[in-house]
């Protein structure tokens, strides 16, 4: 149980980060931690203690495996959030070129 | 046999405009609109050979509980028609409203990646695959909305995908939380097995899936990022954002997922009436004090959005039927506005109302048109929005939720008061217009055209002929509630 | 080639050795996909991380001259609509969109599996490409002075 309650404490602290952070790259480095959380989260689901890996071994079939399909799943989740991260690093970019600043606070063209 | 020709197409044409199409070249616009007429034509079809059936493609030759299926039944068929209607006059418009900026291939190879995630949304009937599809829509979003290149083009962009990240952060979350309660990842399956397991996981991941989904759609208290990417977007992408993303990817999943899967709880039915008022009502409230036009416009989108929610938390027949067509004249009017914002900004190189003056003769296509679209949106007869405001008001009233009704009643005349701000100050002002120097291509007038025509004719969907083809099987869908089951998994 | 481009010659010489290595290691783990541990994404990944090595010792502007960045582009997007034709291609031999409609074979043997050893080479190609582009195009970043206007 601790383990699940770590993982929900790294997932608050993904998400404390991004709404008071003032930082943009504080702030993607916040959604990566949140989505790291949730990847740890399906691992743990997975997980059975004393079990192996789930491929086919030259012995025969390995009865004693640990869920295979979430280990699929979050290397998808990893692929896109790849793709997130980097699609904000670049618009963090932009947005520096811009309005020479990193300060999310300074960044306030749109309102209302 | 067709859906998986549906995320097929649009996908092929990303991948082609990438590899063969150049600056020059006009190869982005011909595959495009080849992908999207084809893609229209195919969802028309299976939209009226489907019926009351449903019919299940398995993918890769294995069965249905160790595979990934696509659903083909009347509600998901429905939703393709709208996603690929406001698709096809979204590039007729983007042709030559896009022609100004660099590297213009990009721009449709990003589009037709969106109309794919949206696509594979609503056709899919895997929870994870449902999260893959949206992430892919949601990325080629935030891409599109900062394509402009203009500072606030990136802000809105970047609020638009921290936001965007932690909902999709939240919905992973209760896709975990599902699989490990229930072992599978089939929506059917899931929706047979969940009622067997402890209730409180049930509650868990509706709350979860609320607040994640709520903040695709942009309910209310999650609305912030809206006005933003909304208004910062080029005028057809604003047009498929507001039009159909918020939907596909919102309300969709929401009706998909509560309704057929969880079979609608009360209590989160109570909350989406709660939530729709709310939006309704101070969404109009913050519409009626902005001079922007595209920000009145999404902020408009919100207050609509809480109409159709409303509708579905009230949970009768006539309700649902109201708020799925009010779904499919929201995709209609609201494209057609932002089309008509579009040619503005480009004609007069402004958005602020109190700059536009009258542009009757200046402009006649684009001002004969908002008038209609103003008026559907503000619910005057004969025009299409009426008929699903009074829907979704008789059926509150049948259901004995009068407060409701007269909140909805209060929502369309606040409506009514910011559209004929728009039209009082930014279409039929006093300061008359010269023609502009900027003249609206042939492509923009017949979308915005098309538009205004299905505006008026789309009424006709709620004649009873036409309704028992049209929109009945798509509420049947709806209220046969976890029959979905049975449909999809054949016992 | 200027003095200040890229790392120093020792740096220079030892990534010139290794980058061949990783990249064989990077092929190894591809092919071997469906039968251990890794497979495309896996080994793209270390594929990609092989030219980015060279990016890190050599500098920008070798890559620029190495290979053709368009073509990296070319190969990206003709891999994913290989892919996609996999995926057509098993709807019409073998039961539904990327039915595995090639002979099996035998287990643990290189040429088995049917189509995964092809997909996975095609996975390998669309995800070094990509991740290779990516960061190619976030590095070139602050070289076009000040962005478009």
């Amino acid at each position: 149980m601790i383990v699940y309650i770590l993982c929900f404490a790294l997932f608050l602290v993904g998400i404390y980060g991004a709404l008071t952070k003032r930082d943009l790259i504080k702030i993607i480095l916040s959604i990566g931690i949140m989505g790291y959380a949730v990847n740890l989260m399906f691992i743990l689901f997975a997980y059975k203690t004393g079990a192996s890996f789930a491929i086919l071994t030259k012995e025969g079939i390995n009865t004693n495996m640990v869920d295979p399909l979430p280990q699929a799943l979050i290397l998808t989740s990893i692929v896109i959030e790849l793709g997130i991260t980097a699609l904000l690093v670049t618009l963090a970019i932009r947005l520096f070129e811009k309005y020479k600043t990193f300060d999310i606070t300074k960044i306030r063209r749109l309102s209302g | 046999m067709i859906l998986p020709f549906l995320i097929i197409i649009p996908l092929l044409a990303a991948f082609l405009i990438t590899l063969i199409s150049g600056e020059k070249d006009n190869w982005a616009i011909v595959l495009s609109i080849l992908a999207v007429i084809s893609l229209l034509a195919l969802s028309i079809f299976s939209f009226f050979t489907t019926g009351n059936d449903t019919f299940i493609y398995e993918m890769s030759g294995w069965k249905i509980p160790l595979t990934i299926c696509l659903v083909q039944d009347a509600f998901s068929t429905f939703m393709l028609v709208i996603v690929n209607l406001i698709a096809l006059t979204s590039l007729m418009f983007s042709v030559s409203y896009i022609k100004h900026y660099s590297g213009t291939w990009k721009y449709y190879a990003l589009f037709m990646l969106m109309i794919t995630g949206m696509n594979g949304v609503i056709a899919t009937g895997d929870i994870f695959n449902l999260f893959v599809f949206m992430e892919i829509a949601l990325f080629s979003a935030y891409a599109l909305v900062a394509f402009g290149g203009k500072a606030e083009e990136y802000e809105a962009a970047f609020k638009y995908a921290i936001m965007g990240s932690i909902s999709s952060t939240l919905i992973l979350m209760g896709i975990g939380i599902l699989y490990a309660t229930t072992s599978t990842l089939t929506m059917a399956n899931i929706a047979a097995i969940l009622p067997t397991k402890d209730p409180r996981i049930m509650y868990w991941v509706g709350a979860i899936f609320l607040a994640g989904f709520g903040l695709k759609s942009a309910v209310m208290p999650f609305h912030a990022w809206l006005p933003d990417a909304h208004s910062s977007a080029p005028a057809p992408i604003s047009a498929m954002l507001s039009g159909v993303l918020i939907k596909a990817l919102g309300i969709y999943v929401i009706i998909r997922f509560f309704f057929n899967v969880l079979g609608a709880p009360q209590i989160f039915l109570t909350l989406f009436m709660i939530l729709g008022s709310i939006s309704i009502i101070v969404a109009s409230y913050l519409a009626l004090g902005q001079w922007d036009l595209k920000r009145l416009l999404a902020y408009s989108s919100i207050s609509q959005i809480g109409f159709i929610l409303l509708g579905l938390g009230i949970g009768t027949k006539l309700a649902i039927l109201g708020a799925v067509f009010h779904i499919f004249n929201h995709a209609i009017f609201k494209s057609l506005l932002f089309y008509n914002s579009g040619s503005v900004e480009m004609a007069l190189g402004t958005r602020d109302l109190r700059k536009m003056g009258n542009l009757k003769d200046a402009m006649p296509v684009t001002s004969t048109t908002s008038m209609i679209a103003s008026l559907s949106v503000a619910g005057l007869p004969p025009f299409n929005g009426f008929f699903s405001k009074l829907i979704i008001i008789i059926a509150a009233v049948q259901a004995s939720h009068v407060g409701y009704a007269i909140i909805a009643v209060i929502g369309s005349l606040l409506t009514l008061a910011y559209f004929m701000k728009v039209q009082r100050y930014g279409f039929r002002g006093n300061d008359i217009i010269e023609k502009p120097e900027v003249s609206i291509s042939t492509g923009m007038k017949s979308a915005m055209i098309i538009l205004a025509i299905l505006c008026i004719v789309s009424s006709a969907l709620i004649i009873p002929g036409i309704r028992e083809v049209t929109l009945d099987p798509v509420v049947s869908v709806i209220m046969n509630k976890t029959g979905y089951i049975y449909e999809v998994l054949g016992r | 080639m200027k003095q200040t481009e890229g790392m120093t010659l020792i740096v220079k010489t030892v990534t010139r050795i290794s980058v061949w290595m990783i990249l064989l290691y990077g092929l190894y783990i591809i092919l071997h996909g469906h039968i251990s541990p890794g497979g495309g994404f896996a080994g793209g990944v270390i594929i990609a991380l092989a030219f980015l090595n060279v990016m890190l010792a050599y500098g920008r502007g070798f890559i620029k001259r190495w290979v053709n960045i368009g073509f990296l582009h070319d190969i990206e997007s003709s891999s994913a609509a290989l892919f996609l034709a996999m995926g057509i291609l098993g709807m019409a031999v073998g039961g539904g969109f990327l039915a595995n409609f090639i002979s099996h074979g035998k287990l643990f043997h290189l040429l088995s599996a049917g189509t995964i050893p092809i997909l996975n080479i095609v996975i390998a190609a669309k995800v070094s490409m990509g991740l290779f582009v990516v960061v190619w195009t976030l590095s070139v970043f602050h070289l076009d002075k000040g962005g478009k206007k």
